[in-house]
């Protein structure tokens, strides 16, 4: 190995390869078989964390930084005036073997610049996951990107060796992705994503009924959107998400703030600064979509366009509808427990535990962990002492903004604990 | 005479045949303390007790047959967590446990379980963290060897994910505050004990011990690491609550030589 070539190629690749926030590396199910190396059958691990808090458990590289298109929000567009290198296949391999066996990682994540078609480009993707899995023998995670305008057969061919497969929308509406990628059409993400979708029905239903049914695509696909690129509102784009998540049962969609890289006047100029903070606000929704059983027309609809940016999701909606409140902590149904602010999807498990045995007094709930200082103006439990609840929502918000930690304002971050 | 004391030999199989014993001659334990420990309780009587795996194995088929699966682990890790007086906390939740004819064990309003099921979860943070940070170091005779020091007892329970993660690599972990190695030989795991050279450090290649390319993964590892920082996101805040200062030592991607 020419370890100078080597280290010079990495630094460029990984570089571009960094705007792309997903690093999960959990969902597989891929176990060890006959001996080989690596198994992600379990909750993908973090091996570090970059200095602005990411996760990274993945090899996140491009094959190479050489691309036809001109995207403009991407540093990789054609236009851009950046050093370029390419990836060999074998090298890749042997790079994520010897990073693998030193367990700094759980796998690859291998996207790539379009050079000269999606469907040559896809067919290299291909071939580095296919020598990882029948030449290494390797079970670690894969997760390759699905080249937009990739034909059928390849994205069939993709999902026999990759765990996760993704495309990403970057521009959550049509209207942006016609001003920032102009020779790109929606139509060409959504394809590839439509297959995938429909290859993973129809092997789960074959797997039923043949056991030998060999795995496709097992964690799924997800996807990615640019946040404050296009000025875009938080509706559209939680509305966008809610699209992916029901139409293409998408595992994840993940939100990135747009990084200024461009000095291009359709986009935030360099030097702005990233939405971190409302990055953070979208993720919190994401969440309460996807496991506290909010509907996403409750978070934001035509009268709440945009989130509160001073408070979470949750409270800013039950400050809205007050009149549901206060539950009584001992009786209603773990549903209802999801929707109190300050009480998150842990607490809410713990507190229908605990409750089996005693009523729960506010003592009780602080042991459990729920955060009394939003709850209390919330429920009631088993106590005599109750807060004060004839105050206004305005009022309510200002006292709770008082007594909140920090981590509330301050670190921001989609792996951050979210309530 | 107030009670007494029960000395065992640290192990968990020790421990069990302490309950085991507390309850066969209705005794009331004031304290348990691993050999070689000095015990708080002055005017007791003291009682040796030895390991006994068909006395342990009772115990266990008792608690199984009340408590959850989850339960059971957390009971083991607790313990592993070698917490001064974890012995009498767990004698208590299994106390509590036996006493009771319902289910107990997710009673987190009873102190001990509440406090079991919280040094667990510690226990099964640093598990984690091992899991996550251990940095293998390709030796000369190609055994891929890390050194950890981690806060609690957590080889046990870390073996079995490494043992099917890496089943094709020969591979040693060595805890150095125990002084006691994991090792995997392509067939089977066994506890060993060494002497360590002092020069061979936690991460770095010294070339008396490591395979020649050693080195560059490292260098490689961090140059990727470096790479993928986004600069104006940096949040130094964040990133100590993620991997606090103290564990940066195995992080071989955050030290100045590479
Ligand atoms: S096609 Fe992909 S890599 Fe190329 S400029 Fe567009 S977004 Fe960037």
């Amino acid at each position: 190995m020419d370890f100078d070539r080597i280290k010079e190629k990495l630094n460029i690749l990984a570089d571009a390869a960094k705007y792309d926030v997903s690093c999960s590396s959990s969902g597989s199910k891929r176990t060890n078989t006959k001996k080989g190396l690596g198994d992600s059958s379990g909750m993908g691990i973090c091996h570090s964390y970059t200095q602005d808090g990411r996760c990274v458990s993945l090899l996140k590289i491009l094959l190479t930084n050489h691309c036809i298109f001109d995207c403009a929000y991407c540093v990789t567009r054609k236009s851009n005036d950046i050093k370029r290198a390419a990836f060999k296949v074998q090298e890749v391999v042997d790079l994520t073997i010897s990073f693998y066996r030193r367990n700094y990682i759980e796998g690859l994540f291998l996207s790539s610049g379009i050079f000269k078609s999606p469907d040559h480009t896809m067919e290299r993707l291909i071939s580095v996951a296919k020598k990882l899995r029948l030449e290494e023998n390797f079970n670690g995670y894969i997760h390759l990107k699905s080249i937009p305008g990739a034909s059928d057969e390849l994205m069939r061919e993709a999902g026999l060796y990759a765990d996760r497969l993704s495309v990403n929308i970057e521009i959550p509406t049509k209207s942006g992705l016609k001003l920032l990628a102009p020779d790109k059409k929606h139509e060409d993400f959504m394809k590839p994503m439509e297959k995938v979708k429909n290859e993973i029905i129809q092997y789960k239903a074959e797997s039923k009924l043949i056991k030998s049914t060999p795995k496709y695509a097992p964690a799924g696909q997800s996807t990615q959107m640019i946040v404050g690129a296009t000025g875009e509102s938080d509706r559209d784009i939680m509305y966008s998400s809610a699209f992916f998540y029901k139409n293409y049962n998408m595992k994840r969609v993940y939100y990135s703030g747009y990084v200024p890289i461009s000095t291009d006047p359709r986009l935030p100029a360099i030097g702005t600064q990233v939405p971190m903070l409302r990055e953070n606000r979208l993720y919190q929704t994401d969440w309460l979509m996807r496991f506290y059983g909010f509907d996403i027309r409750e978070l934001l609809n035509d009268q709440n366009m945009h989130l509160d940016m001073e408070i979470d999701p949750k409270l800013s909606w039950a400050l809205r509808n007050r009149h549901l409140f206060p539950m009584d902590v001992n009786r209603i149904e773990k549903q209802q427990l999801l929707r109190v602010p300050g009480i998150g999807l842990k607490s809410a498990n713990k507190i229908v535990q605990a409750r089996k045995f005693r009523k729960l007094n506010w003592e009780h709930l602080q042991k459990i962990g729920i955060s009394t200082n939003r709850a209390k103006y919330f429920i009631t439990c088993d106590s005599r002492e109750k807060e004060l609840r004839d105050l206004s929502s305005e009022h309510l918000k200002q006292l709770i903004l008082k007594t909140s930690h920090s981590k509330f304002r301050t670190d921001l971050s989609p792996q951050l604990s979210l309530f | 005479m107030t009670g007494t004391v029960l000395k065992y030999d640290g192990s968990f199989q020790g421990f069990l045949t302490c309950i085991f014993t507390g309850y066969e001659q209705k005794l009331q334990v004031v304290e348990i303390v691993p050999a070689g420990e000095d015990q708080q309780q002055l005017f007791s009587e003291t009682q040796i007790i030895i390991a006994d795996e068909q006395k342990a194995l009772r115990v266990l088929k008792g608690l199984k047959a009340k408590v959850s699966t989850n339960t059971m682990t957390r009971i083991n890790w607790a313990f592993l967590s070698e917490a001064p007086g974890i012995e009498m906390k767990l004698y208590n939740m299994i106390s509590y446990i036996f006493s009771t004819k319902e289910k107990v064990d997710t009673d987190y309003s009873h102190p001990s379980v509440l406090y079991i099921s919280n040094i667990a979860k510690q226990v099964g943070r640093e598990k984690h963290r091992m899991e996550a940070f251990v940095r293998f170091r390709l030796t000369k005779d190609d055994i891929y060897f890390a050194i950890i020091e981690p806060d609690f007892n957590v080889l046990p329970i870390i073996l079995k994910h490494f043992k099917s993660r890496y089943a094709d690599q020969k591979w040693l972990i060595y805890d150095i505050k125990r002084k006691i190695g994991l090792y995997y030989d392509l067939y089977k795991t066994e506890y060993v004990s060494m002497e360590l050279p002092e020069d061979i450090g936690i991460s770095g290649g010294n070339p008396e011990y490591f395979e020649a390319g050693e080195i560059y993964f490292q260098k490689l590892w961090k140059e990727y690491f470096d790479s993928t920082n986004i600069k104006s996101r940096v949040n130094m805040r964040l990133h100590v609550q993620h991997v606090p200062k103290r564990y940066w030592k195995y992080l071989s991607e955050k030290s100045p030589f590479a």
